[in-house]
């Protein structure tokens, strides 16, 4: 008794609702090839007592001896691999990074699930204990931005804010200088 | 035939023929859900006035605890226990059946019931400050994750009640033909329900087992197989809703189906694809390769959003037309003017439809775009798109069949009509304030589950713009004008059913009129004095202008919103 000719109507909107669908499933693998933004990075399992050693390698190898709200700052060269940490309640450590150059950041945790969201640009990645997850980033612009935690990560997860510093195009980091010159909220 | 008989009484509004332990069931079910509903609220409350920066009520401690109470109460234990009540009613009551194994339904009541006291108990005192997602290894006491099976177990034995009474209803032939749309409809939310708690036990169990030392979990497998439960349960709700917006749409407005066959393969979709699209939930998680997460978010998950926008189609058609064959014919819209605006039932179900569609859809849709999801995962972005889908979408259909419920179901005159009629524009403004601000508010980056966005105590200042306070401060108000609704859908529903004065055996128009929809007695949907034949089609606009219209503007917004936030994304750093 249900199966009646379709109304006119009811198949002009479902040709569009296809076809934009469709749309929407093109734009995903058109913005790998095109686009600027995608969270594929290099993924990859690690123990959280391996990825600390990892960090406190990344801190010798080029910390400015500098420390910022209580953290190391660190500021690698153009194109390393940085290593951040999410811990509860910290992000380890303060990057300075230079404006147009191109690292890999990774990301992953000591303890818990956190929530990378830096801000303001609003960007945000899942940071998962046993998984080191390596973004290729490119900061565009100049200026002090922070690292909020957005994954409920324990009753200090308000409290968890880091720091990263990028100089414009042509200065050199300038280890003493900056933390001081960015203006520490303490 | 007369002992048989004695277990059923004859709906004498419907002519339908209810059995007592079906009428029981779903009186259990409805009650316990609104407990659900008044205890999740009051934390709503509470967490709402706790992120309004200028009032910032609770500790830290008991923000985190409430917002867990919040989640648990509403999402599961409100929501699920309201879904059990309409499997009974979709199934014993509109196929005119008895329960099948009314001692086995009550025992998943019990069940259902414990677990869900395991969790309270839990919560309220401390031992589960885990949030709603609960993700490993952030640790709660054992209790909890048992009262999450212990009820999970009851449910998947409502759903499998549900089915057998199908199979009764079938075998005892007390319907003809094929099963009304409306258990189409349920019959998906409980195939998907069934799938659901599947997942719920794939993972609590094993957590269960962590969390007394037994065995280890990992923390991306915990979340990739918890949305299983997670997303999935939010398409219980969706499947649930829509076929209460059919019910509700031929309940107040004569609704017609346009095409049962459209709007059954849309029910199908659901079932085929909605598994897979709980993995846009992982779009930034470092699990997971981008050509998992594009197949799963696009291809499976598109045909899902096919289904809700033929459904977001085909219901305001079926009014349209529904109108339009009972004379109401003059211009595009002039069947829109002329529907009964004035019914709770009518108001909540387009509410219902216009804000899940508007607002909740074309987010989550925007959303879950796997480079989009960058600017928009965990942020307030994202409760903000869901308040609009499961509040001002499934919570309001819901309310709206309750002033449907209470006269035909629990046989009681709608207490407080008058305030009934404003109760749905008030809940649904309220939420639409709410959820707007808290997207737009997201769009800053501002976290969700946040206790303090001032930072005080941090190791570095963060400020927001200034429109964040004044976005949170318009989302709190919002949100005070929905509690408001919230409370006023509680009252009439307590008062109606423990205080309520009965409907009594005079179902005439004049015996009823100003104390129950008018739908209960005026029956649109027994009368339609044209044929479809002779309905003229409006030109290129077919039978059903009107929507044909709406539904434009709903794509065009989509559009718009859709690329916009493809622009957002391009402005921020490259990465990849």
């Amino acid at each position: 008794m249900w199966w009646k000719p379709v109304h006119r109507s009811e198949r002009i909107w479902f040709t569009i609702a296809f076809i934009w669908c469709m749309i929407l499933f093109a734009m995903m693998p058109l913005w790998h090839l095109r686009g600027g933004q995608n969270p594929s990075g290099t993924r990859a399992r690690v123990e959280p007592s391996a990825y600390v050693a990892r960090v406190q390698q990344f801190v010798r190898d080029y910390g400015t001896g500098a420390t910022d709200g209580g953290i190391p700052v660190v500021a690698p060269p153009a194109g390393a691999d940085i290593y951040l940490l999410g811990a509860q309640f910290q992000w380890t450590p303060v990057l300075q990074l230079e404006q147009g150059a191109e690292y890999t950041l990774h990301l992953s945790s000591l303890d818990v699930n956190h929530g990378f969201n830096l801000f303001p640009f609003n960007v945000n990645f899942q940071v998962v204990p046993g998984y080191d997850y390596g973004l290729r980033v490119i900061p565009t612009e100049a200026g002090s931005y922070s690292i909020l935690c957005n994954e409920f990560c324990g009753i200090g997860h308000h409290l968890m804010v880091g720091r990263v510093i990028v100089n414009p195009v042509g200065t050199a980091s300038a280890p003493e200088a900056s933390p001081a010159a960015a203006g520490g909220g303490q | 035939m007369n002992a048989a008989d004695s277990a059923f009484r004859v709906c004498p509004t419907t002519g339908l023929k209810v059995h007592k332990d079906a009428d029981a069931l779903i009186k259990a079910n409805a009650v316990v859900a609104t407990v659900a509903l008044l205890v999740g609220g009051i934390a709503a409350i509470l967490v709402l006035l706790t992120r309004w920066q200028a009032v910032h009520l609770l500790s830290d401690v008991m923000f985190y605890r409430w917002l867990t109470i919040h989640g648990m109460n509403m999402l599961i234990f409100f929501i699920l226990f309201f879904e059990m009540a309409v499997l009974y009613f979709a199934s014993a009551v509109l196929l005119n059946c008895r329960v099948a194994g009314p001692k086995f339904a009550w025992a998943a009541f019990v069940l259902m019931v414990a677990g869900a006291g395991l969790v309270e108990w839990t919560t309220f005192t401390g031992r589960a400050d885990v949030l709603f997602t609960s993700y490993v290894p952030l640790r709660a006491h054992p209790a909890f994750y048992l009262g999450v099976i212990l009820f999970a177990v009851g449910a998947i034995i409502v759903t499998t009640i549900f089915f057998s009474t199908l199979v009764i209803a079938k075998r005892e032939r007390t319907y003809t033909g094929s099963v009304p749309l409306v258990t189409f409809g349920a019959i998906t939310a409980a195939i998907i329900a069934a799938i659901t708690l599947l997942h719920g036990a794939a993972i609590y169990i094993p957590t269960f087992l962590w969390s007394v030392g037994v065995m280890n979990v990992d923390p991306q497998i915990y979340r990739l197989v918890w949305w299983g439960l997670g997303h999935s349960s939010q398409q219980i709700n969706v499947a649930a809703m829509v076929s209460i917006w059919y019910l509700l749409g031929a309940l107040t407005a004569g609704a017609v189906v346009l095409n049962e066959k459209i709007s059954r393969t849309a029910f199908v979709l659901y079932i085929l694809f909605i598994s897979m699209a709980s993995a846009h939930h992982l779009l930034v998680d470092p699990g997971f390769g981008p050509s998992w997460k594009i197949v799963n978010t696009s291809y499976f998950m598109y045909m899902a959003v096919l289904a809700s926008m033929l459904h977001g189609f085909t219901v305001p058609a079926g009014i349209e037309m529904g109108m339009r064959l009972r004379g109401f014919t003059e211009g595009i819209f002039g069947w829109l003017r002329r529907a009964p605006w004035g019914d709770p039932g009518f108001s909540a179900l387009c509410l219902s439809v216009v804000v899940f569609g508007f607002v909740g859809g074309i987010t989550g849709v925007t959303f879950g775009t796997e480079q989009i999801n960058i600017i928009a995962h965990n942020t307030l972005r994202i409760p903000g798109h869901f308040h609009a889908t499961v509040v001002s979408g499934t919570a309001m259909a819901f309310m709206g069949i309750t002033y449907y419920v209470i006269p035909l179901i629990f046989r009681k005159k709608v207490a407080f009509y008058g305030m009934a009629r404003w109760q749905p524009y008030v809940f649904a403004i309220g939420m639409l304030i709410f959820s707007l601000s808290m997207t737009f508010v997201g769009t800053f980056g501002v976290p969700r589950r946040h206790y303090d966005i001032s930072f005080a105590g941090a190791p570095f200042g963060v400020e927001f713009s200034p429109a964040t306070d004044l976005m949170m401060g318009l989302m709190a108000i919002g949100g005070l004008i929905a509690a408001l609704g919230g409370g006023m859908y509680i009252l009439i529903t307590v008062w109606s059913v423990f205080f309520g004065a009965p409907l009594g055996a005079d179902c005439t128009d004049k015996a009823l009129r100003g104390s129950v929809p008018p739908g209960v007695y005026a029956r649109p949907f027994m009368e339609l004095p044209k044929t479809e034949v002779e309905l003229k089609e409006h030109g290129r606009l077919g039978v059903a202008p009107g929507t044909m219209v709406l539904v434009f503007v709903f794509l065009v917004a989509f559009v718009v919103y859709y690329f916009a936030n493809w622009k957002l994304l391009s402005d921020t750093w490259q990465i990849g």
